[in-house]
C-alpha cells in the first residue's frame, strides 16, 4: 500500500525521536566512559589523549578497595535478611487475613516514600541515642529497611502467580507441609526469590544518600568512598571506577537474564 | 480383610460454614467400596465443599467423616491416602511427566526401581506412552488430564476424588475420556467420588448419584432411580428435561391418580402426603413419555405447535398450552418428517405413555425451585 509523503515523513521523525531519547538515556554513561580514558589528570570530555592508567589507579586505591569490600558485605547481608523478612511477610499478606492487614502492608512499603536522607539521618540519631556503635550492624539494618519493599513486592507477586492447587495436589499425594514447601513452593518461588535478592543487592550496593549518614570511615561503602574522593580530587579515576561499576552491574543483570529472564527478575512479566 | 464390612467413605451429619454462608448442611452419605458415586448439582450446591471435606482441604464444623471405617476428622490430607484429580489438573510445572506421576511414590519412600516400574504401569494404564521426559506445558489438555489421572492412581488410593475433571475438554474428547475413566475405575475397583454439574455425565458414568442443592443432599440413588423416581421437584427439574403440567389429584382405592384432560395417570403417593383429593398438583412428565395422541387414546393436553428444533436423530417440538403449562411443552418425535407433519400453528392432542410421571405439590409463592 502506498504511503503518503506525510506518513513517510512521520515515520522518519518517529525513528529520530526514539534514537534521540535512547541517546539521551545512554549519554551520561557514554560521557563518563570516554572521560575515563583521558590521559590528563582532569575530568574532561572528550579526552585529548588516551590512556588506561586511571583504571589501574582506581583498582589499587585503598579506599575504593575497602569500599568495594564493605559494599559487598552490606549488600549481601542486607539482601539476605530482607529476603527472609520479606518472604515471611509476603506469605502473611498472601495467605492470611487479619485486622490491619492493609496498614501492615503500608508500613512495610513505607521506605519507598520516605526520603533516604530521612531514613539515614533517623538511624544515625537512633544509634547515637541508644549507644549503638557505628559499625556494620547499623548500616545493614538501615539497608534492610531500604530494600525491603523491593524484596516484598517481588516475592509477593511470585506467590500470587503460584497456583495453590499445586500445593493441595502435593498434599493429596502424601506430602507433609514441610515437604510441600521444600518440593513445590520454594522451587516455584525461586525465580521471584532470586530476582528479589538480586534487585535488593544491586540497590544496596549502589545506595548513597542514607549510607552517607550511617557509615563511618571504616564501614564506608563504595559510593560514599567515591563521594569523599571527588571532594578532593577531580581526576578520571572516578570515571574509571564508574565504568567498572557499570560493567559489573550489567554483567550481573545479564547473568540473571540468562538464568531467570529479566522480565521475571523485575516482575514485569508473569510466569506461565 | 479388616475394614471390608465398612463403607469406603461415610459422612454423618457433616456441616460446613464460611462466615454466614452455609455451604454444606447436615450431609449424611455412605459410599460403597468400589463404586463410582457422583455428586451432582448446580454451582453453589455444596458438592465441591463435600469433596474438599473428604479430601481434608477443609475441616468440618459439625459431623463425622470416615474413610474405611476410621474417623478422619482430625487427620490431615497427606495422611488420608486419597488420590485427587483437579479441574485444572494441577500438574507440577517444574517437573517432568515421569516425576509428576512418581511424586506420590517418592513421598512414600518407594525405592527407585519399584517407583519407575509403577510409574510406567500407570502411564500405560491411561494410554500415554513416550512422554516421560516432557514438561506439562508441552502436552495437550487431554494428555495432561491422563497424566493427572495416572498421578492420582499410581499411589493406589483408598478413594479417588475427581473435581469436575472434564469441564475444560471439548465435547468429543469429553465423552471418550468419560468412557475411559469408567473402564479404568471398574478395572481397578477404586472407590471414586466424582463432582459435576453436568447431569448427562452423571447419568452415564455413575453407579449412584447424590443430587445436591443449596447445601443439602436431596436424593441418593442409581441413575435410573434419580431419573424415573425423583424425590422432589428440584431433582425432577435438574436431571433431564421435564414438563411441568397443572393437573388435579384424585385418590382412588389408596392410589394417587393425577387427572389431566381426559387422561388418568397413576403417580407415587409419597410426595403428595399433604395434598387432598381434588387439589391442584404439578405433574412432571419427561418428553419421551408424551406423544401425539392416536385415535382412541385419552388426550391429556391440547396445544399449538409453536416451534421446532431439529436434532439430527430426532426433532424437538415445542407446544403452547397456557392453561396447562406456564412454559412451552417439549415433545420429541423420531419421525424425520415431523416438521412438515406438524407445522407451526397446528393444533395437536398429546397423550401420556408410560408410567413414570411424578406429581408434586404446587410450588408456593414466586421463588425458584
Amino acid at each position: 500500500m502506498a504511503r503518503s509523503a506525510f506518513q513517510r515523513l512521520l515515520g522518519i521523525v518517529g525513528v529520530l525521536a526514539v534514537l534521540t531519547i535512547l541517546g539521551f538515556v545512554i549519554l551520561p554513561a557514554a560521557v563518563v566512559t570516554l572521560a575515563a580514558f583521558n590521559d590528563k589528570a582532569i575530568l574532561a570530555f572528550p579526552p585529548e589523549t588516551w590512556s588506561g592508567r586511571w583504571f589501574a589507579k582506581a583498582l589499587a586505591y585503598e579506599d575504593f578497595r575497602s569500599g568495594f569490600r564493605n559494599g559487598f558485605i552490606v549488600a549481601g547481608c542486607a539482601s539476605s535478611i530482607a529476603l527472609l523478612v520479606g518472604t515471611t511477610f509476603a506469605f502473611a499478606l498472601d495467605r492470611y487475613s487479619f485486622p490491619l492487614k492493609r496498614t501492615l502492608e503500608a508500613v512495610l512499603l513505607s521506605s519507598l516514600v520516605v526520603p533516604h536522607f530521612t531514613i539515614g539521618l533517623g538511624f544515625l540519631i537512633l544509634a547515637a541515642q541508644i549507644g549503638w556503635a557505628r559499625g556494620f550492624a547499623v548500616v545493614i539494618a538501615c539497608h534492610v529497611v531500604l530494600v525491603l519493599p523491593f524484596v516484598l513486592r517481588s516475592v509477593y507477586v511470585s506467590l500470587r502467580n503460584l497456583d495453590q492447587k499445586l500445593e493441595l495436589a502435593a498434599a493429596s499425594l502424601g506430602a507433609s507441609p514441610a515437604r510441600v514447601i521444600a518440593t513445590i513452593t520454594l522451587p516455584l518461588l525461586a525465580p521471584g526469590l532470586v530476582g528479589g535478592w538480586l534487585l535488593a543487592a544491586v540497590l544496596s550496593f549502589n545506595e548513597f544518600t542514607a549510607s552517607l549518614f550511617v557509615t563511618a570511615q571504616r564501614t564506608q561503602t563504595l559510593p560514599v568512598a567515591m563521594y569523599n574522593y571527588v571532594r578532593e580530587y577531580a581526576d578520571p579515576s572516578m570515571a574509571a571506577l564508574s565504568v567498572l561499576y557499570i560493567a559489573a552491574t550489567a554483567t550481573l543483570l545479564i547473568v540473571a537474564n540468562l538464568y531467570l529472564g529479566l522480565g521475571k527478575v523485575l516482575n514485569v512479566e508473569s510466569r506461565r | 480383610m479388616a475394614g471390608s464390612e465398612h463403607a469406603a467413605v461415610r459422612l454423618r451429619g457433616a456441616s460446613k460454614r464460611f462466615g454466614k454462608v452455609v455451604a454444606l448442611q447436615d450431609a449424611t452419605l455412605s459410599i460403597h467400596r468400589g463404586e463410582l458415586m457422583t455428586l451432582l448439582g448446580p454451582s453453589g450446591c455444596g458438592k465441591t465443599t463435600l469433596l474438599n471435606l473428604v479430601a481434608g482441604f477443609l475441616v468440618v464444623d459439625d459431623g463425622e467423616i470416615e474413610i474405611d471405617g476410621k474417623r478422619v476428622n482430625a487427620i490431615p490430607t497427606y495422611k488420608r491416602e486419597i488420590g485427587m484429580m483437579f479441574q485444572n489438573y494441577a500438574l507440577f510445572p517444574h517437573m517432568s511427566i515421569a516425576d509428576n506421576v512418581g511424586y506420590g511414590l517418592r513421598m512414600r519412600g518407594i525405592a527407585k526401581p519399584d517407583l519407575k516400574r509403577r510409574v510406567a504401569e500407570a502411564l500405560s494404564l491411561v494410554r500415554l506412552n513416550g512422554v516421560d521426559d516432557r514438561r506439562p506445558h508441552q502436552l495437550s489438555g487431554g494428555q495432561q488430564q491422563r497424566v493427572a489421572l495416572a498421578r492420582a492412581l499410581v499411589v493406589s488410593p483408598k478413594v479417588l476424588l475427581l473435581d469436575e475433571p472434564f469441564s475444560a475438554l471439548d465435547r468429543n474428547l469429553r465423552v471418550s475420556m468419560q468412557i475411559e475413566i469408567k473402564e479404568i475405575q471398574r478395572q481397578l475397583g477404586v472407590t471414586t467420588i466424582f463432582v459435576t454439574h453436568d447431569q448427562s455425565e452423571a447419568l452415564s458414568l455413575s453407579d449412584r448419584i447424590a443430587v445436591m442443592f443449596e447445601g443439602r443432599i436431596r436424593q441418593v440413588g442409581s441413575p435410573d432411580e434419580i431419573y424415573r423416581r425423583p424425590a422432589d421437584r428440584f431433582v425432577a427439574s435438574f436431571v433431564g428435561d421435564v414438563n411441568v403440567l397443572r393437573a388435579r389429584l384424585d385418590r382412588v382405592a389408596g392410589y394417587a391418580v393425577a387427572m389431566l384432560g381426559a387422561a388418568r395417570i397413576s403417580v407415587p403417593s409419597e410426595p403428595l402426603a399433604r395434598v387432598q383429593s381434588g387439589d391442584r398438583v404439578e405433574l412432571f412428565v419427561r418428553p419421551e413419555q408424551l406423544r401425539f395422541a392416536n385415535a382412541g387414546e385419552p388426550i391429556a393436553v391440547e396445544g399449538t405447535v409453536a416451534a421446532h428444533s431439529y436434532q439430527g436423530g430426532y426433532v424437538n417440538l415445542y407446544l403452547e398450552a397456557p392453561d396447562v403449562c406456564a412454559s412451552r411443552i417439549l415433545v420429541r418425535s423420531l419421525e424425520p418428517d415431523a416438521i412438515n407433519r406438524w407445522p407451526a400453528g397446528t393444533r395437536v392432542g398429546i397423550s401420556i405413555a408410560g408410567s413414570d410421571a411424578m406429581a408434586f405439590e404446587p410450588k408456593p409463592a414466586p421463588h425458584s425451585v
